[in-house]
């Protein structure tokens, strides 16, 4: 689907997060991000909504959520648990 | 008359006649019917191959909104493997910036679950780090690979040089203790990598060794699904039919031996399987529309009868692609649409 250029990595979370098919995945991530889902494919839309929602860039960009941070905004955005994003607050906990 | 270029599943060109595509086409999908005890492609779905295999581009795709998820087995050991030398956490930011992949895969070069055992401790903190400087969904793979539990490279005994004594019982038992190891292996290498972060475990090339190897991932599947309940895991299967090399094992009463595309998705959904990526392996000397026809008929099936995403594994030598180390365009791409628009499945 294009990945981080696209929504490709957004629909695969729900397939592997909920086991959903490719057009629950597609219609879900599309619902939460308040766009159609011929858009989700689209570079040129999603760059602006992954910068919108701070889902994380191809080209990063100063300010701007990476790596992990953009994972915490994807949980959120998507309404689902990520493991790597439990595993680094259970691990940060007490350091701040 | 016109021709058409096509190629043999060893990647050399060839010209077909209108008559002869068509041809090869029905009997592909034949083949898969026969074999497979499913329906074979309806005179719809055999004019829309015609026209795939027919067309004059050189690449060809889906139609806009079809859309589908590419997950990447052995990502880091695919920069390996041709020489780019990167750090397996570079390889995967490549993977995400630069070649678009939907999802990353970290592994160990051996991609083996027994090898990784005993350095999964240097493993889990290179996880840990990769997956705080990248984005996308990431899983940990590798392969159950049964054999490496026997002699010389195992422990137990080896079932090739038992069956060739005539020792059939003991080899039988051979292969059931390599179960019980593996079942242990995959679990442990399950469990650390999902306690470091990981996304999803893929277990790739499940099968390779027969109906112990499917027997000990359902098992691991089942026992990981019990202990992690979110936990993605994906099966993807080492060929279409799974080999008795035991020929007396059963999971969930069905006999292992045998099973095609669209009996082993039923098994990997009870174990708990999250996706299931099924094999179509390629006949080198027959041609690509032949082996792309039998491959979609084994995974519309396939695709129909499971409640779970599926992901065809397309690449060298499966899903009807050529049996060469860089399977070509025309082939990679009239496979590709093929499968999404004829089986409906969700990723490759």
């Amino acid at each position: 689907m294009g990945g981080m250029r696209t929504a490709g990595d957004l629909v695969a979370r729900m397939q592997m997060s909920r086991g959903m098919k490719i057009n629950e995945a597609k219609e879900y991530v599309a619902g939460k991000l308040g766009i159609s889902v011929m858009d989700l494919v689209d570079p040129v839309i999603m760059t602006e909504i992954r910068q919108d929602f701070n889902l994380g860039l191809t080209t990063p960009l100063p300010g701007y959520a990476k790596g992990m941070e953009a994972k915490f905004n994807i949980a959120d955005a998507l309404g689902i648990e990520i493991n790597s994003v439990n595993k680094f607050k259970e691990r940060s906990k007490g350091i701040s | 008359m016109k021709r058409y270029r096509t190629r043999k599943g060893d990647g050399s060109f060839i010209e077909l006649s209108e008559s002869e595509l068509k041809s090869e086409l029905e009997e592909g999908t034949k083949d898969a019917a026969g074999r497979a005890h499913i329906p074979p492609l309806s005179e719809d779905e055999l004019k829309y191959l015609f026209e795939l295999f027919s067309h004059p581009s050189k690449f060809i795709s889906v139609e806009m909104g079809n859309e589908i998820v590419l997950s990447y087995d052995a990502a880091t050991l695919k920069i390996r493997r041709v020489g780019v030398s990167t750090h397996r956490i570079q390889s995967l930011q490549i993977y995400e910036k630069l070649l678009g992949a939907d999802t990353l895969e970290f592994d160990h070069v051996d991609y083996s679950v027994k090898p990784v055992k005993p350095i999964i401790t240097f493993e889990q903190p290179e996880l840990e780090q990769a997956l705080l400087v990248t984005t996308l969904p990431m899983f940990y793979g590798a392969q159950p690979n049964l054999g490496l539990y026997n002699q010389p490279d195992g422990p137990c005994p080896n079932p090739g040089d038992l069956y060739a004594e005539g020792n059939i019982k003991e080899a039988q038992e051979s292969q059931e203790e390599a179960v019980e190891y593996a079942i242990s292996d995959m679990v442990q290498m399950g469990s650390a990598m999902y306690e470091s972060g990981a996304d999803g475990i893929n277990f790739d090339t499940t099968g390779a060794a027969g109906d112990t190897d499917f027997l000990a991932t359902l098992k691991a599947v089942e026992k990981l699904r019990e202990k992690y309940p979110d936990m993605c895991i994906e099966v993807g299967m080492a060929g279409e039919f799974v080999l008795g090399m035991h020929g007396g094992l059963s999971y969930d009463g069905v006999r292992l031996a045998g099973l095609y595309p669209h009996k082993q998705v039923e098994l990997a959904q009870k174990a708990g399987v999250t996706i299931f990526g099924p094999v179509a392996n390629t006949k080198t000397d027959r041609s690509v529309p032949w082996n792309t026809a039998r491959s979609v008929t084994y995974f519309k099936e396939c695709v129909k009868v499971s409640e779970i995403p599926i992901h065809a594994n397309m690449g060298m030598g499966v899903g009807g692609l050529p049996m060469v180390d860089h399977p070509p365009i025309d082939a990679v791409s009239r496979a590709s649409k093929a499968m999404v628009e004829i089986t409906r499945l969700d990723g490759l």
